[in-house]
């Protein structure tokens, strides 16, 4: 891998109290893949990337984006680096439309505070025809009345819309059907196609194995490893989310070898 | 995120699609628990063909004269109500609140006392329950109390204060000009014409820019919709000026007149009329047009997508509740000049369901994030026009109070139908 990282976290540590949550994970997403995190419920994947997010803070480690370190102290910091994460209650205002959703906290307006309405629906159009989402009849339509892979869809899409270039997705297909999901999964490789990063969380294998180029396995707080789509199997990945070793142990530098 | 160079997609119905396009958008805001303002219109309409069969002397214009003056203050607090409810919070001390405004503006007007200019008084009077308002807010979006209980404990608090200020007196009369004109001045009939013509010009002028923009974008055009909407506009101003200016009241004769004539004079648009007007566009225009009017329904839609969209929830919250606090004075002001008085009943009676239940008739969701500013004149207009027709039928007050809490109940039933369906929609 010569490429430096989109986002490479090195050491964290995070405590709730006398709780670990994460212990020692590294992490890295390269531009143009779909880095899929997984783990069983507790494994400490909210908390991963609500650390790189700016939601929580973290007690040590390192958070470097395109190889320089930064510090996140808030959400209007990931968004200043173009980290944008879309949170598996979608975050959309079902009594609002398309267009007014997508520019929700930045409206265009003009000096007297008025909204600039037809330039905010040409851009949304734009930003949905460039990520092909075609199923949406209007964009005038409240939310409320779209299906569930289109909500995703538009979730999405706020996210990238911004220039932005890490795009988080906790668990996007949860709670959709099959052609949905299909509709969904398709959207996150064409994010990746055109050079963003893309971590996508999931408890749904399937879906990783059809959208992810390489797969992070949490365990416990920790990582247990880093497994490329090509290379691996189910079996191996199911293994290493119920029984994985973690590949370093903490204090000890070094003590194990990725799984690739 | 690259730029692709893609036409733009045909989102919208175009051109020859137009009047599927309307029908479209009407299915979807059903869709979407939107009923919009179609079920107090054909509310209003038959209350009104009722009482024009049963009740002599309803279906006058003197009487519509006198219904736009009953709905003033109400309609003003009722506008309030609808930024409060579209954040789903309440606010029950706008009652006492129009009170604290009404008796701070006579207060500030007494001859013997502090004799301020009507203008004077009256905004000192607004810019208090602003800040009461706030204030109010304050303990809501900050404290986290609910807000339920912060404007009951204002409902008793602002009573309380008017009851001790207007211990001694019990009674202030206002005979400023500036206060008492905002409830008994009547346009000419010349001045009255020229205000419908400007509204109306006003309006298309708004509508043709509208227009132009959305051309500029290439976005789809509705001309037909546009075109509804102005006729729309038009027939309401001009009608109500028609019927105004047909009202008379009785008036001193001129020397000669036998006895046997009674002498009127007419009366044109009241300059309530005019305020109710004014203040419908403003507010209209600050919830529509606005990125704060933009906020306020985020926060009322979802107030969690509305923080992490790095909207200042508790900013819009406050404002919210200023905004209340500020037409509950306006309302207050109005109320009390129509009675050229202030006295120990001010702001109390049923003043506050009276604006509340405005505000939800005219289709303003107690749930949050749906409904419209004109919701509430609407909702006032229906309320003003079965008191009224009551009246002018004989009823009792009883009988006023059972048809009022029956059509409230009906309203919130249609809301809450109407949200059982957006839940349903599209998932």
């Amino acid at each position: 891998m010569t490429d430096t990282a989109l986002l490479e976290v090195r050491g964290l540590t995070k405590t709730f109290g006398s709780v670990q949550a994460l212990a020692e994970v590294d992490f890295e997403v390269l531009p143009g893949e779909v880095m899929a995190l997984v783990g069983d419920n507790g494994a400490g994947k909210s908390t991963l990337i609500k650390c790189v997010a700016g939601i929580h803070g973290y007690d040590s480690g390192k958070v470097l984006f395109d190889g320089n370190e930064v510090h996140i102290h808030g959400p209007k910091d990931a968004a200043r680096l173009g980290i944008e994460v879309v949170y598996q209650d979608l975050a959309l205002c079902d009594n609002l439309d398309v267009v007014q959703n997508m520019f929700l906290g930045r409206e265009e307006r003009d000096w007297f505070f008025r909204l600039k309405e037809p330039i905010m629906e040409q851009r949304t159009a734009e930003t949905l025809s460039s990520l092909a989402v075609t199923t949406i009849r209007s964009i005038r339509q409240p939310v409320a009345s779209l299906s569930g892979g289109q909500r995703q869809s538009v979730a999405v899409a706020k996210a990238v819309q911004w220039n932005s270039r890490l795009v988080i997705l906790d668990e996007p297909t949860a709670a959709l059907g099959v052609a949905q999901t299909r509709q969904v999964l398709e959207l996150v490789k064409r994010l990746a196609e055109q050079g963003l990063g893309v971590v996508l969380i999931s408890h749904n294998l399937h879906d990783i194995f059809e959208a992810a180029t390489r797969i992070t396995v949490l365990r416990l707080g920790r990582d247990v490893g880093v497994y490329e789509r090509e290379k691996t199997t189910q079996q191996e990945v199911v293994h290493a989310i119920t029984a994985g070793i973690p590949t370093k142990v903490a204090g000890v530098a070094e003590t194990g070898t990725v799984v690739s | 995120m690259s730029t692709v160079d893609i036409a733009a997609p045909d989102l919208g119905p175009q051109g020859v699609d137009e009047q599927a396009g309307i029908w479209r958008r009407a299915v979807d805001n059903l869709k979407s628990g939107n009923l919009g303002v179609l079920p107090v219109v054909i509310g209003e309409v038959l209350i009104v063909a009722f009482f024009s069969f049963t009740a002599t002397n309803f279906f006058t214009a003197g009487n519509f004269v006198n219904v736009i003056l009953q709905m003033a203050g109400v309609t003003m607090i009722a506008f309030g109500v609808v930024f409060v409810l579209l954040i789903a919070e309440i606010d029950l001390s706008i009652g006492y609140l129009s009170g604290i405004g009404a008796l701070t503006a006579a207060q500030l007007q007494l001859p013997d006392g502090r004799n301020y200019p009507g203008w004077l008084a009256i905004l000192i009077a607004i810019s208090l329950v602003a800040v009461i308002g706030a204030a109010q807010g304050t303990f809501v979006a900050k404290v986290g109390v609910p807000a339920f209980v912060v404007t009951l404990a204002g409902l008793l608090i602002w009573q309380g204060v008017i009851l001790r200020v207007l211990e001694l007196r019990g009674v202030i009369i206002i005979e400023e000009d500036w206060i008492n004109k905002t409830a008994t001045y009547y346009f000419s009939a010349t001045a009255s014409w020229i205000i419908a013509a400007v509204i109306t010009g006003a309006y298309v002028l708004i509508v043709l820019v509208g227009i132009a923009g959305q051309r500029r974008a290439g976005l789809a055009l509705r001309p037909w919709l546009a075109l509804a909407k102005v006729a729309g506009v038009a027939i309401a101003c001009f009608g109500t000026i028609a019927i105004c200016t047909h009202a008379v009241r009785p008036a001193p004769c001129a020397e000669g007149t036998p006895l046997t004539v009674n002498c009127t004079q007419s009366l044109g648009l009241p300059l309530a009329g005019l305020l109710m007007i004014i203040f419908l566009v403003g507010l209209t225009f600050l919830a529509k047009r606005t990125t704060f009017g933009r906020h306020v329904y985020a926060v009322g839609g979802n107030a969690e997508a509305a923080r992490r969209a790095g909207i200042n929830v508790a900013r819009v919250r406050i404002l919210v509740f200023a905004i209340s606090g500020i037409m509950a004075g306006v309302g207050g002001i109005i109320l009390s000049a129509r009675l050229q008085s202030v006295n120990l009943n001010v702001g109390g009676g049923t003043l506050l369901l009276d604006s509340i239940s405005a505000a939800v008739i005219g289709g303003v969701s107690l749930f949050g994030g749906r409904g419209e500013v004109r919701g509430a004149l609407l909702g006032s207009l229906v309320i003003a026009t079965i008191a009224n027709g009551l009246n002018t039928g004989g009823y009792k007050t009883g009988t006023i109070y059972i048809v009022t809490g029956a059509i409230l109940l009906f309203a919130v039933t249609l809301d809450t139908i109407a949200r059982r369906l957006q839940q349903q929609a599209g998932r």
